[in-house]
Parts: C-alpha cells; structure tokens; sequence
C-alpha cells in the first residue's frame, strides 16, 4: 500500500504544484489563459502650450500616480531644447522641463501608453488618518447659507458616506433654493465647486480633498481632466463624482493627480494652457503581461523561457508540445490499446506533421515510407547484410525525398518542399524500424503498428497544434507538471483497454452461455 | 457487438494488458533474472542442470566468419531446426526436416539453398530476430519428432503446450497447433489454434482459432472433443519445476512431447501472453487469487503441480467463483 500511497501522495504534490504556479501566474502576473484575450491599451498625451517671455522657464507637470491596477507601459517626454527630469515628492511625482531662455510659443509633450490590469489587488491598506481639517472661513451670509445647507441634508442621511453624496446631490439639483444659489454663486466652474465641496465638507470635520483624472474614451482630443472629491470615510479615501454624488472609480478613469498641488506651474511664461488626448489599441494581454512581468522581474518570469533569446524561444515551443504528444500516446496505448511502433515515434512522426502540414504530411510520409519499404524488399533480395541494408534503404530514401522537393518545385507546389532535415530524419528512422518489423513480423505487423503509429500521430497532432493548447505549453510550462502528474496517474491503470474488449468479446458471449 | 463489456470481463477474471504488466510481470519477474529465460542457451543449460529433457544441441554460431563453418555443422544432420538464441515469439526460425545434397526442404516442402540457411544465420548475428536489435547468436537444436497424438492434429509443425506457472504452481494450459494458416508455426497471431487444456485432465476444453471458437482441426477436420494430452502429471510437474530453475514468479513455459524422448522444455517466456485466458475461456484471475492466498510454497514441484491439479480441475467446484473474484480484485501491495 505505502507505494501507492507514495505515488499518490506525489501525483498530489506535483498537479498541486502545477495547478498553483499556473493560478499565481494567472492571477498574480496576469498572464491570461486564452491566446485571444485581448486588452485596451491607451495612449494618453498631454500638450502643454505657453507663451514664453524671453526669461529662464521652468515648466512643472504633475504626472499620474502609479496605482496597483494600472500598468504603465511607456512614458515619453519631448520638448525640443528643454533640459528635463522627474521629481519624486511624497505628493507625487512631476515631470520639470526647464531652460535658460526662452520666447514665443512653445511646447511640450508628455506621453503615457497604460492599461488597466483586472488581476487581484489586495484591499488598499487603511489609509492614515488625515489631520482634523481646518475650518475655513465663510463670509456672513454666506455661512448661515452653509450652515442651514449642511443642518438639511445631515437630517436627510445616516453616515458619512450618505452625507456626501447628499451634499454634492443637493448642490447639483436642477431646482435650486436660495441658498445653494448663494453658495455657487453663479461662478460655476468645476474649480470652484470642488473648492467649495471640500469646505462644507471641512466645516462639517470630514476630510476631502481634489482628485484630478482623465476619462478614457477612444479618440478623443482636447480634453481636459475632470474633478473628483476623494472623502475620508471608515479609514479609507472614497472617490465622489462632484457633478452626480456617485462613489468610487469609474470604469475607464484614470486617476492623474490627488491633493490640491497645481496641475501645472509655469515660471516664466503666460496664458500656458494644457489639453490631452486619448487614443485607444488592442494589444494580447498574454504579450504585456510578460513585458510587464519582466519589467518587474518577477522571479518566475525572469529565471523563465521569456528571458530566452526569440530563436531558442521558438525551439521551446515545439519541445514543450512533446510532453502532450507522450500524453496521447500513453492514452492511446493504456487505455485504447492501439499498438504503436515505439513509444516515441508518434510523437516524431506528429512533429514532423506540424512542420510539412498535415495532408502534405500523411502523403509524403505514406509515399516515401511505401517506396522505401519496396526498395528494401528488393534490397533483401540482394543478400546483404541487415546493417548495410538499412543503410542503403535510408540513403534512397533521402533520394526520394529530395527528388519529390525537385519535382514538387519544378511543379510549381511549395507545399512538398517543406521537407526539411527533421522530417527527413523522421522518415528515414521510420522506414528503418517498419523494414525490421517487415522481415521480424511480416507485413501484417506493419500495417497494425505502421497504422497505429500514423493515427496516434495524427491525433497528437491535431492536439499539439490546436492554438490554445500551444499557447497554454508555452506560457504556462507548469502545465507539464499536471502533464506528468496525469501520466503517473494512467501508469496505475491495471483495468482493461478499449481493444481488450474487442479481443475477449468472444469469450464473454461464450460465458453467457455456458453459464445458463 | 463487438465489444464487451468491462464489468462482464471482470465478473470472469479476465486479465487485461495493463493489469498483467503491473500486477504479474513485474510482482513477480525480478528484472535481473530475465535474462535467463531470454537468453535460450542459458535456458537449456539450466535444464540440463536441473536434469530437465531439452532438445540436443548440435552447435552455435556466434561470430559472421564462422558463418562459413555452417556447412561443417549441419552435414551430418538430415534434420534440424536453426534458432536466434535471444529471438522471441517464434521468430527468426527455421524448421529443416530433410537434407539433400545442397538442398534444404522446410516442413511445407519448399527447398532452399545452403546460402538461404547462411543468408538467415547472418541475419540472426546481426540482430534481426533478437529484442532489441542487439547482436545475437544461433544455435542449432535437433529437430523435435511430433508425437503420433497429435499427428491428426497438427499441420506441418509441432504443436507446443503453453503452461501459465504462477509461484511455481501451474495455473493455466493451452495446447498451440500449427495450421496451414499459420505457415507451421505454434503461434496464435498467425493463425494456429489454441486449444484450452484442463489442468485436471489434461482434456481439450476449448479451442480457438484468431479469437474465434472452432471445434475442429480447420486442415484435418479433426475434432478435439476427444483430444487428451499424455503424460499429463510429468508434464505439470516440468512446468513447475521451472520455478526453481528460474526464480521467475511468473512465467509460461513451453513444452512439446518428442515421440522418443517424451515431453522437453523447449522455451520459458517471463510474458506470457493472454490469449491462454481466450482459449480456456476462462480467466486468470481467480486462480492467481488462489496461489496468492496460499501462506507457504511448496518446496516440492510434484507436490505444488499435485495442489494444481486438484484445484483447477474444470469440475472442481471446490470454491466458489465468487468468493475468487472478490479476492482477486483485493489491492495487494
């Protein structure tokens, strides 16, 4: 019992292990599981224009935070002639372009390509607890207003939560009383509502302060960033939409700015301006997961096929697929019980498949191996020693095969000349081992393993060539552990095989009816 | 239909591919003694040792410029047989049953040359016949004279008695004839009939020719209802005794009756395939489950084929069949 409870206990351990190490990669790095998965990337550049005066400029931009679920692929800045360099402040980090001097219109760009990654992020740490804000001052009239304003919508709502969004909704009603007249006093601007958000909201103790951010849409140009009201609530920071009193991010927003820093400071220069535009591509999620991935360097990914130069990648993602063709082949041989001349043959011969294709494949390879086996019955008549026999077999062999690439190109059909090295090794092996079985075990024998051998190909085949089963071998070689673990499980089979039911059905018949 | 189904399988004992590679061969076939059943001299010698009859051997070939010498050592034999020491299933070969001058004439009567019999014993040296492809020898037995029992029952060949011997208890029989179908060859792919023998008796039970049940001879219309194989207790008792000979737990060993010198060893086969449980109509299992219930073996092979034939006697009755299947399917460490 203990050996098989050894084996079990390992099957347990390495599928355990696969299985984990292809959900980290999943859910961790973001490597998808399907090849088709597609994700937005957005390219977002910001103009800034100024007028300068002629004196030394200093250009400073806030730039967009690093979040958790925001990947940052590329960042550019470009403004001809100006020195730069990114400042990192605990309030965030800023792009400065600076020169001695400067006059006339100028210009600067910056340039972000990001994609927002739907892989598990741990709930945000409690947030620190904000200082107590700090009264600000309302005019007399206008504090009563305030007051009377925040007395109202405080009766209306149980939480901090409902008493912002009541605030910005009341502020934003279509109808509006007198005092919320009073408060936004017709200077409407986005600015100065969020300003005046944040104060009620201070009044009131509850900590707020401005988020800046850009809606993603596809195409758009001239945009500018929208205003948000972040709220301390519960120990973390709520985002409040100031135009709807909607809470949290909304989909496709990027948050560029928090805090009441300015968005852009221009010393030396007049009427600066700032506009963004989006553009939108889809791009494999599987191609920035690994580029973000190495990026990282994420252990698994760094000491991982991807750190491969491209060519020997390439050889991986054929020799990856060979566990799956041992995998058919031991179902096929376990549990169908169809005979197959090797073990490893099928999965040759399936490669050798992958590389001319599978109809030209099946021809050439029934074509060639047919000949050959003619030629070496001839050759057997020659009284010749076994080894020189084979030998001479495999030399025409090579023949054949490189006058069918002659003939197929003067024909005009390309297809034929994929006959490379591999295929022809392959090919000549096979003729090889089928001659042996030809003389050992008569021609029968070598229809059965010979057919068996080619259906058993051209099933691994069809497997190791179906795209997501190549693009899950390559990205995820773990699977190869749930590959092994599979096949020592079917090394335990002892019941019987497809064709063994074939084989006894006569004698169950006849057990029937002895027995009654 | 033409599949049956597993649970039915089961329910008779039958033994599938899988389970005999996993629960027989290699239980009890250490893999170090194989070599003694593959390697056909070393089999004769250890007969010979353990004074067990086996065709003579009249000489071996072991290197390609000994070739020449053939010629040397079959002239004075008007018959004989010309084996790969290291071949398997029958391969590789050939039957001489008369000698004239330069002409060689196999058992269907064809003639052949003495450079076809150099062309083979090259092909032989050179691996063709042995597992694996690795250089072999050959050697050159004395032919087996077929026993007037099976003369209506045979068709240009010998027929072989393919004994199952589990721990040294013999557990299942099966008598090979050779067919024109099988081109005087013993074995059943080909086309020669297995017939199922009761160990009991050594009565036909069954018989069978490519998986199918046949009551007569298909060449000489012969029917085995009355077929009984001589020396039946000698015959267990060899095969038994090929337990000690060799170790191998499990094994088949071949046996055929010389009209002169009676029964000889003539191959041991470490795995026996399972076309006996088709033939017998009847399935290892349960009689495997009995040997591996016994606490002790029994030192002696007369007293073990002796256990053999009282149990698996076809009327035994002793047990019922379902208290066998039930222990046959115990999980056994």
């Amino acid at each position: 019992m203990s050996a098989k409870l050894r084996l079990y206990i390992l099957v347990v351990l390495i599928m355990g292990l696969g299985i984990g190490l292809i959900l980290y990669k999943h859910f961790a790095l973001g490597f998808p599981l399907s090849p088709d998965d597609k994700k937005s990337v957005w390219t977002i550049e910001a103009r800034i224009d100024f007028i300068a005066r002629g004196d030394p400029v200093i250009v400073s931009f806030a730039l967009p935070p690093q979040t958790p679920n925001v990947v940052f692929m590329e960042e550019d800045f470009a403004s001809p002639g100006y020195g730069f360099s990114e400042l990192t402040s605990p309030t965030g980090r800023r792009a400065q372009w600076s020169k001695r001097t400067a006059s006339g219109a100028q210009t600067a760009y910056y340039r972000l390509s990001m994609y927002e990654t739907d892989q598990f992020v741990q709930s945000q740490t409690a947030a620190n607890l904000p200082a107590e804000p700090e009264k600000p001052e309302f005019d007399g009239v206008l504090k009563t207003a305030a007051i009377t304003l925040l007395d109202q919508v405080r009766s209306k709502s149980a939480n901090t939560e409902i008493f912002t969004r009541e605030l910005i909704k009341t502020l934003n009603s279509d109808t509006p009383d007198q005092n919320q007249r009073l408060l936004l006093n017709d200077q409407s601007s986005e600015d100065y509502k969020t300003d005046l958000i944040i104060n009620l909201l201070a009044l009131e103790g509850i900590s707020a302060h401005i988020v800046r951010g850009l809606y993603l849409n596809e195409g758009r140009r001239r945009q500018s960033l929208a205003n948000f009201v972040e709220v301390y609530i519960g120990g973390q920071w709520l985002l409040f939409n100031q135009n709807s009193g909607e809470s949290g991010k909304p989909e496709n927003f990027l948050i560029w700015q928090r805090g009441d820093q300015s968005l852009l400071d221009v010393i030396g220069g007049k009427n600066s301006k700032i506009s963004f535009s989006i553009l939108k591509s889809t791009q494999s999620t599987r191609n920035l997961a690994v580029r973000d991935s190495i990026s990282k360097q994420a252990g698994l990914i760094d000491f991982s096929i991807y750190s491969l130069p491209i060519e020997q990648q390439n050889a991986f993602k054929m020799i990856l697929l060979l566990p799956i063709g041992a995998l058919i082949v031991v179902i096929m041989r376990l549990l169908v019980g169809i005979r197959t001349s090797g073990t490893f043959m099928p999965i040759l011969i399936a490669l050798a498949l992958i590389q001319t294709t599978l109809l030209t494949g099946i021809i050439i390879f029934l074509t060639v191996v047919g000949t050959g086996l003619l030629i070496r019955s001839y050759l057997s008549r020659l009284n010749l020693l076994f080894v020189a026999r084979i030998s001479a077999v495999i030399i025409v062999v090579i023949a054949i095969m490189a006058s069918i690439s002659i003939i197929s190109n003067k024909l005009g059909l390309d297809q034929a000349m994929t006959v490379t090295f591999f295929p022809m090794i392959i090919l000549s092996w096979t003729i090889e081992r089928m001659s042996v079985l030809w003389e050992e075990d008569g021609p029968r024998e070598v229809f059965i393993q010979g057919g068996g051998s080619l259906l058993t190909a051209v099933i691994a085949y069809l497997f190791m060539t179906n795209r997501t089963i190549e693009y899950l071998t390559f990205n995820f070689p773990e699977l190869m552990l749930v590959n092994l673990a599979l096949i020592l499980i079917l090394g335990q089979y002892t019941g019987y095989r497809l064709s063994e039911l074939y084989r006894f059905h006569a004698l169950e018949r006849r057990n029937v009816s002895g027995k009654r | 239909m033409f599949l049956a189904s597993a649970k039915k399988l089961r329910s008779f004992g039958i033994i599938g591919m899988n389970q005999r590679n996993s629960g027989l061969i290699s239980r009890y076939n250490p893999r170090h003694l194989y070599p003694l059943v593959d390697d056909k001299l070393k089999t004769k010698m250890l007969a010979q040792k353990a004074g067990i009859t086996v065709p003579k051997l009249l000489g071996t070939v072991q290197y390609q410029h000994d070739v020449k010498l053939l010629k040397e050592i079959l002239d004075p034999h008007a018959q004989f047989v010309i084996k790969p020491v290291k071949g398997s299933g029958g391969k590789g070969i050939l039957v001489i049953t008369e000698h004239d001058h330069n002409l060689y004439f196999k058992p269907s009567g064809d003639a052949i040359r003495l450079a076809d019999i150099e062309r083979h014993v090259s092909n032989i040296l050179s691996g063709l016949y042995s597992l694996g492809g690795k250089p072999d020898k050959v050697m050159i037995e004395s032919l087996i004279q077929l026993d007037p029992v099976f003369s209506d029952y045979s068709y240009e060949g010998i027929p072989d008695l393919r004994i199952i011997v589990l721990c040294g208890y013999p557990i299942m029989a099966m008598l090979r004839l050779t067919t024109h179908a099988s081109d005087g060859k013993a074995n059943l792919h080909q086309g020669a009939v297995g017939v199922g023998i009761d160990i009991g008796t050594g009565n036909a039970l069954h018989a069978v020719q490519y998986g199918e049940p046949v009551l007569h001879h298909p060449d000489t219309r012969k029917t085995f209802a009355e077929l009984v194989i001589p020396h039946w207790d000698k015959l267990l008792q060899l095969a038994a005794a090929c337990y000690e000979m060799t170790g191998l737990g499990y094994l088949g060993a071949d046996i055929v009756l010389d009209r002169d010198q009676g029964p000889m060893i003539i191959e041991l086969n470490a795995r026996p395939g399972l076309s006996i449980q088709v033939a017998n109509s009847a399935g290892l299992a349960p009689r495997v489950a009995i040997i591996e219930a016994l606490k002790a073996i029994d030192p002696d092979p007369q007293s073990r084929a002796a256990f053999s034939k009282q149990q698996f006697a076809t009327n035994a009755g002793i047990h019922p069949p379902r208290l066998l299947r039930t222990r046959s399917r115990d999980p056994k460490p």
